[in-house]
């Protein structure tokens, strides 16, 4: 996966995620490339486009699209359910989210993605191990990491991720 | 309980991006943001410590701003600054301000790359994956310098936590995409295949897209992965539903896993050991049954990842394209949902068999589909199905349907989308070319396709009609008629008039005995599209006119008046206007011979790669065309076996000598169908593109094509093309060698080897980049053994190397001699001891057409000597090979036998060696 991108009907970038080096005015250029081409579809029209050398998968979530670019040899069937996978982190994340919260927790809709994508590859796909994981790093948010209470942080990892 | 961190996380953030929000023009949005980057360079300014709290605050304010679309150009310390907190909620924020924002600030980098240092040798896990993500986010090259031998080490030691080790695979796969000669490959590449066999399905899902990329450059190095990734997807595909709990995706077991071992395998030929096969042939047969089933869920997500691991099964078997059993049931079930009722699948389903048409046993199972294709075309809502299914019809087309196909691609060409009409028309152009029985359904197709589309024939496609029509004359006085016929119509698009242009200047003639074509009425109808045309078109028209003067004496006042007239001698336009002033000077000066030598006919094209071919590559980027790689069998039976055979010598990929390549496509007469003469057209290209091995050994057929001819294509490999240009003179010789990258990857230590003297190359060869390396070659005596290049260059970690003799060979240091036949019989006479002549008496393996045979004795450097033999079927060639220490005059008799197919080749010299060494060269030629 190149990259993946989160925008609103309006055409608004919510999120952006580059998994290969990408120029920054390649990077304007392919958000409103892809900003256009999407929003221009009509309804009911197939999930899947060719752009260039790339496959884009597309697909919308209530006022929400979610947009990913693909290589060739990439599986595009595959890619909507990647696209499932993160929405349904999210809900489980904020409890049935919406465009706000991804808003206004923007730095926390990366965490999770880190947490699922990496690279551009899926690293891990069971919904249980994955809200673990970032259940486990928002316990540690204020957590000090003073020699004194390392040991029961310690554990508090280890009891999550066992 | 994940509630804890939103809201209560920053309240400053929340209040500034609501104000953000809030803004009602983009002025008061710039506005606001100004005012919070002063503010916040003020803080990070001033003379009061920051509480790390704030740090953070401030950093993910301008991460924010940054996401919105503005420039930043400071924080950067602080956030490095942040990576050293001690508190978790603050490194993770400086690791996302890095991740988004990366300087190659060199000082940074520094700093940066100790913090992650420090983090991935902390043993915290939560720590060395938030240092992971970042340097698999940013993947720049500082990081694979400072990191790449360490990750590998996280990767397989024993105590490595499962969610480290998925962050560490993953992240080293980043880098060795970006700097694939940084990752060294070691011990530790064993212990990464075994991670197939990993407890953890997470472990494994991460592990093995690491391992497919490692695979797909260094195959034999990662072979074993193979049964172990068979058995792993036997072991998925007959678990139920429920056996991999939480890697259950909605009743599917585990569909990234399977998907992912499935185009592991496709980086390999299907395995020999015949147990791993069966089981393999197994997990296809199951996939493929299982699609038969009914759903275990109404659920979308249910369907899709079943058919996400059918569709990656049918790659995988595709792939193989040896078991017809397996490709035919894969081509059915294509066939089912190319009529299902969900537009994803129908998509890719066309998009899918467009690769199974280019296979021998399912092409015919795919024309099969051919109504539903062509009912797609026209009946599909969305312009990306109807594209896929335009793409398909060209897959499949062939010369059986070719008409049909055409036929539907150019009336749907009438309706189709302006963003597809241009790669349309290519297409349309290739087909109409490469399935032509007849020339003038050819010309009638393109003829078409400039009045349906004009707009979109790009300049590529009407050259290529006038190439064909000059090449070949049976089409030439149709072609005239039609394009005569298409320009009586009211308005024709300029390409039109272009193509009428030519072809009546050039063709004219042929139709100017009937009196509805007259010259003055074919030349008024041309002159009336003049002032609607734009500049190149009028000077197109311009040399038509002053063709029509040598073609037709009697028109020459009428275009003479024309040209002189203001508009013209006084145009405006330079070339317009010297044009006009030249021709008109021209026709009034020249005698009617110099003018009918001047004018005369245009020589053929030399025959190259298609251009349109060429336009349609470029225009889908590389690989996206494989479907004209076809395999020998479909070429044999292109352009009616071949009639206008170019041999393999004068192949369309090399340039060959001027004199080889004219008289080439010269000859008129017909190659007996048996011969194996390249395909004139479009697909010779291919003809000796597949991929020669990067052997060890010496390479030696390329050196073998070289001896009648002296530039070319020489090597050509997955990654490097080799090209020649030499030249010679008496003892002398310059030979330019070109080494192209054909990857989009550096090349480094690349270096040459030659067992003679040579000047060094470059080091590195960009990825896309030519080198040149001259070489000077002198001729001290007669020789046998070619020189050897070696050529050794480092592709990704992998080192390679390849051997070549170089085509120096003795017969490229003649001087032709001119001689009577008496002279001729007389030198003869002189050279009659018995090792004087070498002889050698042998089958035709190319085709026995007099102009290649002509050429290929033209390209060996000699004289060719007409009416020297009494028989006029043989052909007697005489020269004088110049080394530094003698010259050695050669005589050369080629007696033909067509009705055997053989030859008996005779060659006379003043040394024996020389005779005996032009002998055997020139024998490997015929």
């Amino acid at each position: 996966m190149h990259f993946l991108l989160l925008f609103s009907r309006q055409g608004k970038l919510r999120l952006q995620k580059w998994f290969t080096p990408v120029p920054e005015r390649e990077k304007k250029k392919i958000v409103r490339d892809m900003t256009t081409m999407v929003l221009g579809r009509k309804p009911r029209s197939c999930n899947f486009l060719h752009w260039k050398d790339l496959k884009i998968v597309y697909k919308k979530y209530a006022s929400l699209y979610f947009c990913c670019g693909l290589d060739a040899e990439e599986n595009e069937l595959l890619a909507l359910e990647v696209l499932h996978r993160y929405v349904e982190l999210l809900d489980k994340y904020f409890g049935n989210v919406c465009e706000l919260d991804i808003i206004f927790n923007f730095e926390k809709a990366y965490f999770i993605l880190d947490e699922f994508l990496l690279g551009g590859e899926v690293q891990e796909t069971s919904k249980q191990v994955l809200s673990r994981s970032i259940e486990a790093s928002d316990m540690l948010q204020e957590v000090c990491f003073g020699r004194s209470c390392l040991l029961s942080v310690l554990s508090i990892i280890f009891s999550v991720v066992l | 309980m994940p509630a804890v961190s939103k809201g209560d996380g920053m309240r400053g953030l929340a209040v500034f991006i609501s104000d953000i929000r809030n803004c009602k023009s983009k002025e008061a949005e710039i506005k606001r943001i100004n005012k919070e980057l002063a503010n916040i360079r003020s803080k990070f300014k001033g003379d009061k410590a920051l509480d790390g709290y704030s740090k953070k605050k401030y950093v993910c304010k301008l991460l924010f701003i940054f996401l919105l679309g503005h420039d930043i150009d400071f924080g950067h310390m602080e956030a490095v600054n942040l990576l050293s907190s001690n508190k978790y909620t603050e490194k993770q924020i400086g690791y996302l301000f890095i991740s988004v924002l990366v300087n190659s600030n060199s000082e940074l980098i520094r700093l940066i790359n100790n913090a992650i240092k420090n983090d991935l040798s902390s043993r915290n896990p939560t720590f060395m994956c938030l240092a992971l993500h970042c340097i698999a986010n940013v993947g720049s090259r500082e990081m694979a310098e400072a990191f790449a031998g360490e990750i590998p080490r996280i990767l397989v030691a024993g105590d490595t936590m499962d969610s480290v080790k998925q962050s560490a695979a993953l992240c080293l796969l980043r880098l060795y995409k970006a700097s694939p000669d940084l990752v060294l490959m070691g011990e530790w590449t064993s212990r990464v295949v075994h991670l197939l066999n990993d407890q953890h399905m997470g472990v494994v899902t991460a592990a093995i897209s690491l391992i497919t990329c490692l695979s797909s450059k260094n195959p034999d190095e990662f072979k074993t992965c193979v049964s172990l990734a068979v058995s792993r997807l036997s072991r998925i595909v007959s678990s139920a539903s429920t056996d991999l709990q939480d890697y259950t995706y909605y009743f599917v077991p585990a569909p990234w896993l399977s998907c992912k071992l499935l185009r592991l395998l496709q980086c390999y030929p299907p395995p020999e050991d015949g147990a791993v096969k069966g089981r393999l042939v197994e997990c296809l047969e199951t996939i493929l049954n299982k699609a038969q089933e009914p759903p275990k869920s109404k659920k979308v997500q249910h369907s899709n990842a079943k058919n996400a691991i059918l569709f990656e099964a049918i790659s995988l078997i595709i792939h193989y394209d040896s078991e017809p059993n397996l490709l035919v049931r894969a081509c059915n079930q294509l066939g089912q949902f190319l009529q299902h009722r969900e537009t994803n699948l129908r998509y890719l389903a066309l998009e899918s068999m467009c690769t199974l048409a280019s296979s021998e046993f399912s092409h015919e199972a795919v024309k099969t589909h051919i109504e539903t294709v062509i009912n797609a075309l026209k009946t599909e809502r969305d312009v990306s199905v109807r594209q896929r299914a335009a793409d398909l019809l060209y897959a499949m087309c062939d010369r059986s349907n070719a008409k049909q196909i055409v036929a539907e691609m150019l009336s749907y060409l009438e309706t189709a989308d302006y963003s597809i009409r241009e790669e349309m028309v290519l297409k349309v152009a290739i087909l109409a070319e490469k399935y032509a029985v007849d020339y003038s359904w050819y010309v009638d197709t393109i003829l078409n396709l400039i009045r349906i589309a004009g707009d979109y024939v790009s300049e590529e496609v009407w050259y290529r009609v006038i190439q064909i029509v000059i090449n070949r004359d049976d089409v030439q006085g149709y072609a005239a008629k039609t394009v005569f016929e298409a320009l009586q119509a009211p308005a024709c698009h300029e390409n039109m008039v272009k193509v009428g242009g030519y072809i009546l200047g050039e063709f004219g003639n042929l139709i100017a005995g009937d009196p509805r074509s007259s010259p003055l009425v074919q030349f008024n109808l041309l002159h009336s599209k003049f002032h609607l045309c734009s500049v190149p078109t009028r000077a197109l028209l311009l040399s038509a006119y002053i063709k029509f003067i040598n073609l037709f004496p009697e028109t020459k006042a009428t275009i003479q008046e024309v040209l002189r007239s203001d508009s013209q001698i006084r145009n405006s336009d330079v070339e317009l206007q010297q044009r006009a002033v030249e021709y008109l000077k021209l026709s009034s000066i020249a005698s009617t011979d110099v003018l009918a030598t001047v004018l005369e006919e245009m020589p053929p094209f030399p025959e190259r790669e298609s251009s349109i071919l060429a336009k349609l590559k470029k225009k889908k980027g590389p690989g996206a065309v494989s479907v004209e790689l076809e395999d020998g069998k479909e070429r044999g039976e292109l352009n009616g076996g071949g009639d206008r055979g170019v041999p393999d010598l004068t192949n369309a990929l090399s340039t060959p000598s001027p004199s080889a390549d004219l008289l080439g496509l010269r000859s008129a007469a017909p190659v007996s169908g048996a011969a194996p003469s390249a395909g004139s057209l479009l697909v010779d290209v291919f003809s000796e593109a597949g991929p020669a091995a990067a052997s060890a050994g010496v390479n030696d057929d390329g050196f073998l094509r070289f001896v009648c001819k002296n530039n070319g294509v020489l090597f050509e490999n997955q990654l490097l093309q080799i090209g020649i240009k030499s030249e010679y003179r008496q003892n002398l010789g310059r030979m330019y060698l070109f080494y192209g990258n054909k990857t989009s990857v550096q090349f480094v230590s690349f270096s040459t080897t030659l067992n003679v003297q040579t000047k060094t190359v470059e080091p590195l060869v960009e990825g896309g980049a030519q080198v040149q390396q001259v070489i000077n070659i002198e001729c001290l005596t007669d020789f046998v053994d070619a020189p050897l290049l070696n050529i050794k260059f480092r592709y990704g970690g992998a080192l390679q190397n390849i051997s070549l003799k170089l085509p120096v060979t003795i017969n490229k240091f003649f001087q032709p001699t001119e001689m009577a036949a008496a002279d001729f019989f007389q030198r003869w006479k002189q050279l009659s001891q018995p090792q004087q002549e070498a002889q050698k008496i042998f089958k035709a393996s190319h085709g026995m057409d007099t102009e290649v045979l002509k050429a290929k004795l033209l390209g060996l450097g000699t004289a060719l000597l007409e009416n020297v033999d009494p028989n006029p079927e043989n052909y007697v060639c005489a020269g004088v090979i110049q080394t530094k220490a003698q010259q050695v005059g050669c005589l050369l008799r080629l007696e033909p036998n067509a009705q055997a197919q053989m030859y008996r080749l005779t060659l006379r010299s003043s040394k024996d060696t020389v005779s005996q060494r032009v002998c055997d060269l020139l024998a490997e030629q015929f």
